[in-house]
């Protein structure tokens, strides 16, 4: 009887319920309850017991102190920038480098097609930090690329500017370098979706009609593939402002990218609140960008 | 139209340059002799038998794979049935949220996503005695909740895209709602569900930032390990490390892209044979 009523409700709606519940339940108790935590704690007062913070009592029920500092001490808003402006010159030599490959991609012919793109997908599936470890082994100052690049650099300057060797490893060149490989795929992949999608007789149309091929790339292909350009900025943009494990390895420790911050405020200095109040302020700035994504993509689903 | 191409092509062997050429600096010098990374002291594969003779470099892999493999398999589910929920429900209590929850672990920054588990399991652990102590457990729980999303993001898609009246139809044919759903549409989206899968793996098997604020002591990944070791500079063993697992993905891809091409050729041959016999 139980089992026949059981059933009875799992044919009519409960089926449905469980399929919703299930994930619903697990992000709000491992992820909106964790991420509550960051927000709460970024109000809390940092003290010396552990855990390391405290609310009301002795102290404030809500301290602004972290997010002043956030936004006032130079250091912060510093790595702010250094992170801001290191993720958008990568995004930005993704797509020159990025652009004309997804275009060439959708050139090829088709068997070679599918060959060249498994060839982009597959370092994104090779460890992303045996990739970054990769460019440490170049741009180390003894490495064969190192040495190479330093010959071309001292034939080619005046004496005065001769180096022994190139000063790439630790230093904000190495990261967007590195980010830039790392992040390339991410790039390559939507442009690539949308580029593919361009119907050829538009360009051969506006060939026909007297364009240069310069005046067809601008008017036709670049406007149809913006959403593909808006995609593939976010995909690199967004996690590379956040990024943790480039700026540690190759980055230079004097100007830190705000990831780094994040982590060395929450483990070494043990500031639980300091570390929760930036985070919550480089959410808040990734929302703008993310926020931009959407009414892309709504635009874009819309005009199908 | 003919400059234009060159310079494309031009710009794609460069690509393509700039993607392996650290690669193959990585896998050749993996069999350099000499400790130093700059001197080439002649062929050797010491590097890869001192590997393998490395307890600690097997147990982190072990490590690794478990939490890989548990975590995929539970994010698989989890994330199917979101996706499923968010492509055929349009109206429920809380849709909006709930799209908004499979949305931001996408654009969250991986050292949040790292602070805001550690410092939800340490609360809990305050409050509620569990987790009583850091490590496979509270890795594998943080691996499901950011992998399962991109399976949510790729299951939805191929539901958005299939062809809703097969469902209709079985509908018609009276059956139950969830005998739709294991006979029409799973079958339908289980590609989906297979590159899921494989996605949600990978990810767990590469992540850094996440696992090591979740992790506790004596629960070391290989990442964890390449990555406290990598800190400390360039050593040839990471080389022959690094080269083992390139080889192992370049084999896993070729045989999926064999097997993917097989699988094509199979279906155009058997959509022609059916045109030729109602033809």
């Amino acid at each position: 009887m139980g089992g026949k009523r059981l059933s009875g409700w799992f044919d009519r709606r409960g089926w449905s319920d469980v399929l919703i519940a299930a994930p619903y339940i697990w992000l709000l108790l491992f992820f909106l309850l964790p991420f509550l935590i960051v927000v709460g704690m970024s109000v809390a007062t940092k003290t010396s017991t552990a855990p390391p913070f405290s609310f009301g009592g002795d102290y404030p029920l809500i301290n602004l102190q972290g997010y002043v500092r956030a936004v006032s001490d130079t250091l912060y808003f510093r790595s702010f920038i250094t992170s801001l402006v290191s993720a958008g010159i990568a995004t930005v030599f993704c797509l020159l480098i990025g652009y004309p490959m997804a275009l060439a991609l959708t050139r090829v012919s088709k068997s070679w097609r599918n060959i060249l793109l498994m060839l982009v997908i597959l370092p994104f599936w090779t460890s992303f930090l045996l990739r970054v470890y990769a460019w440490m082994g170049l741009m180390g100052k003894s490495s064969w690329f190192n040495v190479g690049i330093t010959k071309i650099w001292n034939a080619l300057v005046p004496a005065g500017w001769a180096v022994d060797f190139m000063p790439m490893m630790h230093s904000n060149f190495a990261v967007v370098l590195v980010m830039v490989y790392t992040y390339l795929p991410f790039m390559i992949l939507p442009l690539y979706a949308s580029l593919e999608r361009l119907d050829p007789t538009l360009d051969e149309a506006a060939l026909d009609l007297g364009s240069r091929p310069w005046q067809v790339f601008l008017d036709v292909t670049l406007p149809q593939s913006i959403p593909g350009i808006v995609a593939g900025g976010m995909l690199v943009f967004i996690p590379a402002a956040g990024e943790l494990v480039i700026p540690t390895l190759v980055g230079d420790a004097a100007s830190p990218m705000i990831g780094r911050v994040i982590s060395d405020q929450f483990s070494s200095a043990r500031d639980w609140p300091m570390a929760s109040s930036i985070a919550v302020v480089l959410l808040v700035l990734m929302v703008v960008p993310a926020m931009i994504y959407g009414h892309f993509q709504a635009k874009a689903e819309g005009s199908k | 139209m003919k400059r234009r191409h060159t310079f494309l092509l031009s710009m794609l062997c460069f690509g393509f340059a700039f993607f392996y050429i650290p690669i193959l600096s990585m896998i050749v010098y993996s069999f350099n002799a000499s400790r130093l990374a700059s001197v080439w002291g002649g062929f050797s594969t010491k590097w890869y038998v001192s590997l393998f003779s490395n307890k600690q470099v097997i147990d982190a892999l072990i490590l690794s794979l478990q939490i890989a493999f548990v975590s995929a398999c539970i994010a698989t589910i989890l994330g199917t049935m979101a996706g499923i929920a968010l492509a055929r429900f349009t109206k429920f209590r809380g849709r909006l949220l709930f799209s908004g929850l499979v949305t931001a672990p996408l654009i969250m920054p991986e050292v949040i996503t790292g602070i805001s588990s550690l410092m939800f399991f340490i609360l809990m652990a305050q409050w509620v005695g569990w987790p009583g102590q850091r490590g496979f457990t509270t890795v594998t729980l943080a691996h499901i909740t950011f992998s399962m999303v991109f399976v949510t993001t790729i299951v939805q898609a191929r539901m958005l895209q299939s062809d809703r009246s097969i469902e209709e139809a079985a509908m018609d044919l009276g059956s139950r709602p969830w005998q739709v759903l294991r006979d029409v549409t799973l079958p339908v989206i289980f590609p989906a569900i297979m590159s899921g899968w494989l996605l949600a793996f990978t990810i767990s098997l590469d992540d850094v930032v996440i696992t090591s604020f979740t992790t506790g002591p004596g629960s070391t990944t290989l990442p964890l390990l390449i990555w406290s070791k990598v800190k400390l500079g360039v050593t040839p063993d990471i080389n022959a490390l690094a080269t083992l697992m390139v080889g192992t993905v370049a084999i896993g891809v070729l045989i999926a892209g064999i097997v993917m091409h097989r699988a094509e050729r199979r279906r155009q041959h058997d959509e022609q044979m059916a045109f030729r016999a109602n033809g």
